[in-house]
C-alpha cells in the first residue's frame, strides 16, 4: 500500500505502531483544521514562533538603543508604534519581547506540567495515604489565589525573570496534578495495568510507561489553555516591576514604563498590551480547539 | 477515621461531612500559614540582618538571633508563628512603622468597596446575559458572550485599566482619575465603615458621594467586566443543561409561556449553582484588584501589597498575602458550604 496516503493513514487496522501513531496524528490535525477559530489561534502561535526566531531580522531598529531627540514620538510611518521615553522604537521592542514571552511560557510549561503529571499519576496510582497526602497538598495550593502566591514567592526570591518563572510554575502545577489523578483513577484497576504488574514491572515502570502516557493528552490540552493565564501573570509581574528587569523589552514591563506618560503619550503603554492580547487570544483559541478534539468529555461540561 | 465516626451512630454519620469540611478548611488555612512561613523564613533574606543592620558586631547579631528565637527548631518557630497570627500579630511593617494588622484593617475597606461594586456589576449584567444567551442560542447575544469570555481570558486587567483611563478620564473626562476621591475632599468624610460611598451618604455629603462615585466607577466596571465574562458563560452553560431536561419539554407541551419556562422552570434550579460561581468570581476579584489598584492608585490592600513588595517589606507582604489568601479561602469554602446546605441533591 502506498505509504503516507490518506487511506494508509486512516487505516482501521494499522500494521505498525508508527502507522497507528501517524494516523492518530493525522486525525487530530484534520479535525483541528475544520475549526476555523482554532486555525486562527494556530496561525497566531506560529507567527509568535517566527517573530521570536527572526526578531533581529524583522525589527527595523535596535530594541535597546534610540536617540533622545526622537523620544516620545507618536506613531508614524517611520515608527509605526511610536517611540518611548528613551527614543527607542516601540515596534522593534515589541518584536523582541516575543522572545521573552515565549521563553517564559515554555519554561513554565516545562517545569510545571511534568511536576503536576508525576504528582497526579503517583497519587492516583497508589491511592490510600499517598493519595490523601499528595492531594491534600495539591488542594491547599489550589485553594490559594495564584497571582498573590506568585507575588509572595517573587518577593522572597527577589525580582527577575528566572524567579518569576519559578514562582509561576510553583502556582501552576496543582491543576495538572488534579487532572492527571482524575485520569489515572479511570484506568487504575484496568486489566492492562494488572497485566503489566503481573509480568513483574516495578511501580515506577508502570507509572512511567503506562500511566503517564495516557494522562498526556488531557494535560497538554490544559497546558495550552493555561498559556494565556501564564502570559498574563508574567506580564503582571513585569508590570509590577518584579519580572523581567529593564532594559529588557518585556511587554508587561514596557506597559509599566509607559504608565508615567499614559495621559499624554498613550501609545507607549498601550502598544505592548495589544501584543499581549493577541498572543493570549491565540493560545485560548487553539487550546479550545485542541480540547474539542482531544478531550471531548470536557466540551459537554463547559 | 471516617469509619470510626460512622460506627458511633446516626447522628455522627450525618455530621460527618460537616466535620470533614471543618477539617479541610482548617488544613487549608494551616497550609496557607505554612506557605507564608516558608516564604518568610527559609528564603535567603536574613531576618536578623534586617533588624540589627549589616554593621552590627558578632555579639549583637547572635543576641538578636537568640532573642528572635531563630535558633529554635523549625517546627517550634512555625508553632510560634501560627500562635502569633491567630492572636492577630502579623509583625511590624518597615515601610509604615505600624503593626501590619493595623495597616491591613485600614486599607481593607477600600478593596472591599471596589470588589463588591465589581461583583454587583458582574451579577446584575452577567446573569441575565447568560440566561438570554441560552434561551436564544446562536443569536448575536450568544456570540457577544463568546467574545466576552475570550476577552476575559486574554486581556490583562492592568492594561485594560490604563486604556480605560486614557479614554474615559484623559480624553472625555467622564470619570474621576486615580485615587478614591478628588484630592481637595480627601479625608473630609468622617470614617464610619471605611466604605467611602456609604460614609459620605451617612455624612449627608452629596458632593463627596458624587466625587467618590466618579472615582470608583471605572475600576469597579473593569473588575466587573472580568467577573461578568465568567458569570455569563457559566450561567449560559447551566441554563443550556436545564433547558435540555425533559421537564422543560413537559412545560412546553402544557403550553407554558416561554418567559415562564425560562425564568420559573429553568432558572430556579440553577440559582444554587450560581452561588458557587459568584463566590468564586468574588474571591477572584479580590485577587484581581491587586493589579487594578496599582493602576488606579487605589489605597487598598493590593496597593499596600505592591508597595511593600517594592520595598522588600516582608512582614507587610506576608501579612497581606495571608489576609487575601484567608479571605479567598473563606469565600470559596463558604460558598461551597452554602451550596451543600441549599441544594437538596448535594445533601443526599
Amino acid at each position: 500500500m502506498n505509504v503516507l496516503s490518506r487511506d494508509w493513514l486512516l487505516s482501521e487496522d494499522p500494521e505498525t505502531r508508527a502507522q497507528a501513531k501517524l494516523g492518530q496524528f493525522y486525525r487530530v490535525v484534520r479535525a483541528l483544521s475544520r475549526n476555523p477559530l482554532a486555525m486562527v489561534g494556530l496561525a497566531i502561535i506560529i507567527a509568535l514562533l517566527l517573530v521570536a526566531a527572526f526578531a533581529s531580522w524583522i525589527a527595523p531598529y535596535s530594541p535597546f538603543e534610540g536617540s533622545l531627540q526622537n523620544r516620545l514620538q507618536p506613531p508614524s510611518v517611520a515608527h509605526w508604534m511610536g517611540t518611548d521615553e528613551l527614543g527607542r522604537d516601540i515596534y522593534s521592542r515589541v518584536i523582541h519581547g516575543a522572545r521573552i514571552t515565549l521563553m517564559i511560557v515554555l519554561l513554565v510549561a516545562v517545569i510545571a506540567a511534568p511536576l503536576g503529571l508525576i504528582v497526579g499519576a503517583v497519587s492516583g496510582y497508589f491511592g490510600g495515604w499517598v493519595d490523601r497526602v499528595l492531594m491534600g497538598v495539591t488542594d491547599v495550593f489550589l485553594s490559594m489565589p495564584r497571582l498573590i502566591l506568585a507575588l509572595a514567592f517573587v518577593a522572597a526570591l527577589g525580582p527577575g525573570i528566572e524567579n518569576a518563572v519559578i514562582a509561576i510554575a510553583i502556582t501552576a502545577w496543582p491543576v495538572y496534578a488534579r487532572i492527571a489523578r482524575a485520569e489515572t483513577l479511570t484506568f487504575r484497576t484496568a486489566e492492562f495495568i494488572a497485566a503489566v504488574q503481573m509480568q513483574g514491572a516495578s511501580h515506577a515502570r508502570v507509572i512511567w510507561r503506562h500511566v503517564i502516557p495516557l494522562c498526556l493528552s488531557s494535560t497538554i490540552v490544559r497546558v495550552t489553555l493555561d498559556m494565556a493565564g501564564i502570559i498574563l501573570t508574567a506580564a503582571g509581574l513585569g508590570f509590577l516591576g518584579l519580572g523581567a528587569q529593564p532594559p529588557m523589552p518585556e511587554w508587561g514591563a514596557m506597559i509599566s514604563r509607559g504608565r508615567a506618560f499614559i495621559l499624554d503619550q498613550w501609545w507607549v503603554a498601550t502598544m505592548p498590551g495589544f501584543a499581549i492580547v493577541i498572543v493570549s487570544l491565540g493560545f485560548c483559541l487553539f487550546g479550545d480547539g485542541l480540547r474539542d478534539v482531544l478531550d471531548p468529555k470536557q466540551k459537554v461540561k463547559s | 477515621m471516617a469509619d470510626a465516626l460512622r460506627r458511633i451512630g446516626p447522628f455522627a454519620s450525618r455530621a460527618a461531612p460537616l466535620f470533614w469540611l471543618v477539617v479541610t478548611v482548617a488544613f487549608t488555612f494551616l497550609g496557607l500559614l505554612a506557605i507564608t512561613f516558608v516564604i518568610g523564613r527559609v528564603v535567603p533574606i536574613d531576618p536578623v540582618l534586617a533588624v540589627v543592620g549589616d554593621r552590627a558586631s558578632r555579639e549583637t547579631y547572635e543576641a538578636a538571633r537568640l532573642a528572635m528565637g531563630l535558633d529554635d527548631p523549625m517546627i517550634v518557630q512555625f508553632a510560634r508563628y501560627v500562635l502569633d497570627v491567630v492572636q492577630g500579630d502579623l509583625g511590624r511593617s518597615v515601610g509604615t512603622g505600624r503593626p501590619v494588622a493595623e495597616d491591613l484593617a485600614r486599607v481593607f475597606p477600600a478593596t472591599l468597596e471596589m470588589a463588591t461594586l465589581g461583583i454587583i456589576i458582574g451579577v446584575v449584567v452577567g446573569v441575565p446575559m447568560g440566561v438570554i444567551a441560552a434561551a436564544r442560542q446562536g443569536t448575536w447575544i450568544d456570540q457577544v458572550i463568546r467574545v466576552l469570555g475570550l476577552a476575559g481570558y486574554a486581556i490583562p486587567a492592568f492594561w485594560l485599566g490604563l486604556v480605560g483611563l486614557v479614554i474615559f478620564y484623559a480624553k472625555f473626562r467622564l470619570v474621576g482619575g486615580p485615587g478614591r476621591i478628588d484630592i481637595f475632599m480627601d479625608g473630609m468624610v468622617p470614617v464610619r465603615t471605611g466604605l467611602l460611598l456609604i460614609d459620605s451618604l451617612i455624612a449627608g455629603d452629596m458632593r463627596a458621594f458624587r466625587s467618590a462615585f466618579s472615582h470608583i466607577v471605572l475600576p469597579a466596571t473593569i473588575l466587573g467586566f472580568f467577573s461578568l465574562a465568567y458569570i455569563a458563560r457559566m450561567t449560559r452553560s447551566f441554563m443550556l443543561e436545564q433547558l435540555g431536561q425533559e421537564y422543560i419539554i413537559t412545560a412546553r407541551v402544557k403550553g407554558a409561556p416561554e418567559r415562564v419556562i425560562i425564568w420559573r422552570h429553568a432558572f430556579r434550579p440553577i440559582r444554587v449553582q450560581l452561588i458557587t460561581v459568584i463566590g468564586l468570581s468574588y474571591a477572584g476579584l479580590l485577587e484581581g484588584s491587586v493589579m487594578i489598584e496599582t493602576v488606579f492608585s487605589w489605597p487598598g490592600i493590593g496597593n499596600y501589597l505592591t508597595t511593600a513588595l517594592l520595598n522588600a517589606d516582608m512582614n507587610a507582604v506576608l501579612g497581606a498575602t495571608l489576609v487575601i489568601g484567608a479571605v479567598f479561602i473563606g469565600i470559596n469554602k463558604g460558598s461551597d458550604l452554602l451550596y451543600r446546605l441549599l441544594d437538596p441533591r448535594a445533601r443526599a
